[in-house]
């Protein structure tokens, strides 16, 4: 992909957000009748600690590619400090849980740029291929890795159709106590599991929206109250590779 | 294999090479009669275990695989089984009064595991020394122990 990431329109892009930015602190901006746009601030209550996950909240996320910015890491670093991986790999093996894509239309030449990563499916082919039963889907929508059932055989791997799973090839050290990671397993974006569990939100859409374009957005999407569910509803959005009816927890918008 | 069959092999395999067992397997105080070497886990912080002392040596296994999948399955992240609290608790000081690693023999969940030739690849992927937070209160406490050794050291 050959990309100019020089190539800037920041200064008006900023100065715009900052107006955004501002008056959600005044308390939210009405966008369309019903959509409030909350820049600060989760929807995620905690679950008491010794409480199982349930399938009454199905997590998901809206990422609207209309406010990614161009050549903005932000989400990218910030998955890779939360989660102890290391961003910048230099071999196409090397562990990546989000990256960026940038797609082009070769006809308009109309330019998108969007954070790519485990899409959340509601039908997991990784799931489905898997022979141990490692790669699962929690009750909550989460797809996840049991890293101690994995025997890091890959089929996932190829199954993903978002390319959204690595292998760790080599040994580690100094992981996180929060994201254990370890030689001879498949990985890929939890949703920040950890994070959910204690209330918060993932760190890629945290950062977001304090240090870039707050284009990414955490919630609910069995609840038609929150967030999200309203601007899906309200909104045109799209799902990549929605083709293959996979019923992905990750929406875009502006794609 | 059943915990109880690994003690009575292992018990059983202390008694017949006790005489041939290297120096650094000291005695238990409490047993110095039988002259048998047993390993000496460190204390860990506090009184209690989050078992009684006999269950946890036992089952531990069981106790933080139950918990794992709980954990990692269900979502549920209650602190008494879980492995970083063992790691909070069990944090045992290097020469250089910072918790040392598992790849540090002295690691508590070395303490036995060596001597009964058990391997678990645990830590791997698991860190092994305490949080920073745990870190932070352990350094605190070796310093408040140590001023007050030279508190005591310098009498009234
Ligand atoms: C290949 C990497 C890997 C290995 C090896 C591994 N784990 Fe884990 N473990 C994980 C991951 C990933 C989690 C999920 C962390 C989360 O969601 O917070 C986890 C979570 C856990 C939890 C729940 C969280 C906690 O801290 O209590 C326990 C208990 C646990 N593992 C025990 C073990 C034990 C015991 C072993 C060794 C027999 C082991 N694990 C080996 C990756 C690993
Ligand atoms: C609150 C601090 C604390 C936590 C948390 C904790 N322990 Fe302990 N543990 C102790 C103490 C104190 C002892 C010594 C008890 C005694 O002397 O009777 C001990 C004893 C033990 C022993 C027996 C050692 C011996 O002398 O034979 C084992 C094994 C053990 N713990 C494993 C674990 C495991 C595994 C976990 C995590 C599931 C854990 N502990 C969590 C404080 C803790
Ligand atoms: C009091 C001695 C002792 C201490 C201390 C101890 N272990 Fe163990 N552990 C054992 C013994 C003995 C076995 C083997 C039992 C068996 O095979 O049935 C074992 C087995 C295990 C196993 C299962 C291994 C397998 O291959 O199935 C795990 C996991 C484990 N220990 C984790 C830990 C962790 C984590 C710690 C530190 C928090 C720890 N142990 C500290 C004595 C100990």
């Amino acid at each position: 992909m050959s990309r100019d990431h020089q190539r800037n329109n920041a200064p008006q892009e900023q100065s715009r957000r900052d107006i955004l930015r501002g008056a959600a602190a005044l308390g939210g901006l009405a966008l369309a009748p019903g959509v409030t746009l909350h820049l600060i601030g989760g929807e995620a209550a905690a679950r008491p600690a010794d409480e199982a996950v349930s399938d009454t909240h199905r997590w998901g996320m809206l990422i609207d590619a209309g406010k990614c910015g161009d050549g903005c890491q932000e989400c990218v670093t910030a998955c890779a400090d939360e989660n102890g991986w290391d961003p910048d790999g230099k071999l196409p093996t090397d562990a990546q849980w989000i990256r960026k894509i940038d797609l082009r239309d070769p006809k308009s030449g109309a330019e998108r740029t969007l954070p790519m990563m485990c899409q959340h499916c509601a039908s997991p082919p990784c799931v489905d291929v898997c022979p141990t039963g490692a790669s699962f889907k929690r009750a909550d929508g989460i797809v996840l890795v049991d890293k101690h059932t994995c025997i890091g055989c890959r089929y996932c791997v190829m199954a993903c159709p978002y390319n959204a799973r690595s292998f760790v090839h080599e040994p580690l050290t100094d992981q996180k106590a929060h994201a254990p990671r370890g030689k001879g397993t498949v990985e890929s974006c939890t949703m920040c599991v950890h994070r959910v569990d204690a209330g918060k939100q993932p760190a890629c859409v945290e950062r977001c929206n304090d240090a870039a374009g707050g284009a990414m957005l955490f919630g609910d999407l069995n609840d038609p109250t929150s967030e999200i569910s309203k601007r899906i509803a309200t909104y045109a959005t799209a799902r990549v590779r929605a083709d293959l009816g996979l019923d992905t927890g990750v929406y875009y918008r502006n794609i | 294999m059943a915990p109880s069959s690994v003690f009575a092999i292992i018990l059983a395999a202390l008694v017949l090479s006790a005489s041939m067992a290297p120096q650094h397997w000291s005695a238990r105080a409490a047993e110095p009669s039988t002259g048998v070497p047993v390993p000496k886990p460190p204390k860990g912080r506090g009184n209690e275990c989050v078992a009684e002392t006999d269950y946890i040596r036992r089952y531990h296994m069981q106790l933080l695989d139950h918990q794992r999948d709980d954990t990692v399955h269900e979502g549920i992240r209650t602190k008494q089984f879980s492995l970083k609290q063992c790691i909070d608790c069990h944090a045992v000081q290097g020469p250089d009064n910072k918790p040392v690693a598992y790849d540090d023999p002295s690691h508590f969940c070395r303490s036995c595991h060596d001597y009964a030739a058990v391997a678990i690849d645990c830590f791997e992927c698991h860190d092994s020394k305490p949080q920073k937070s745990a870190a932070a209160r352990e350094a605190f406490r070796g310093s408040m122990l140590a001023l007050e050794g030279y508190l005591k050291a310098r009498g009234p």
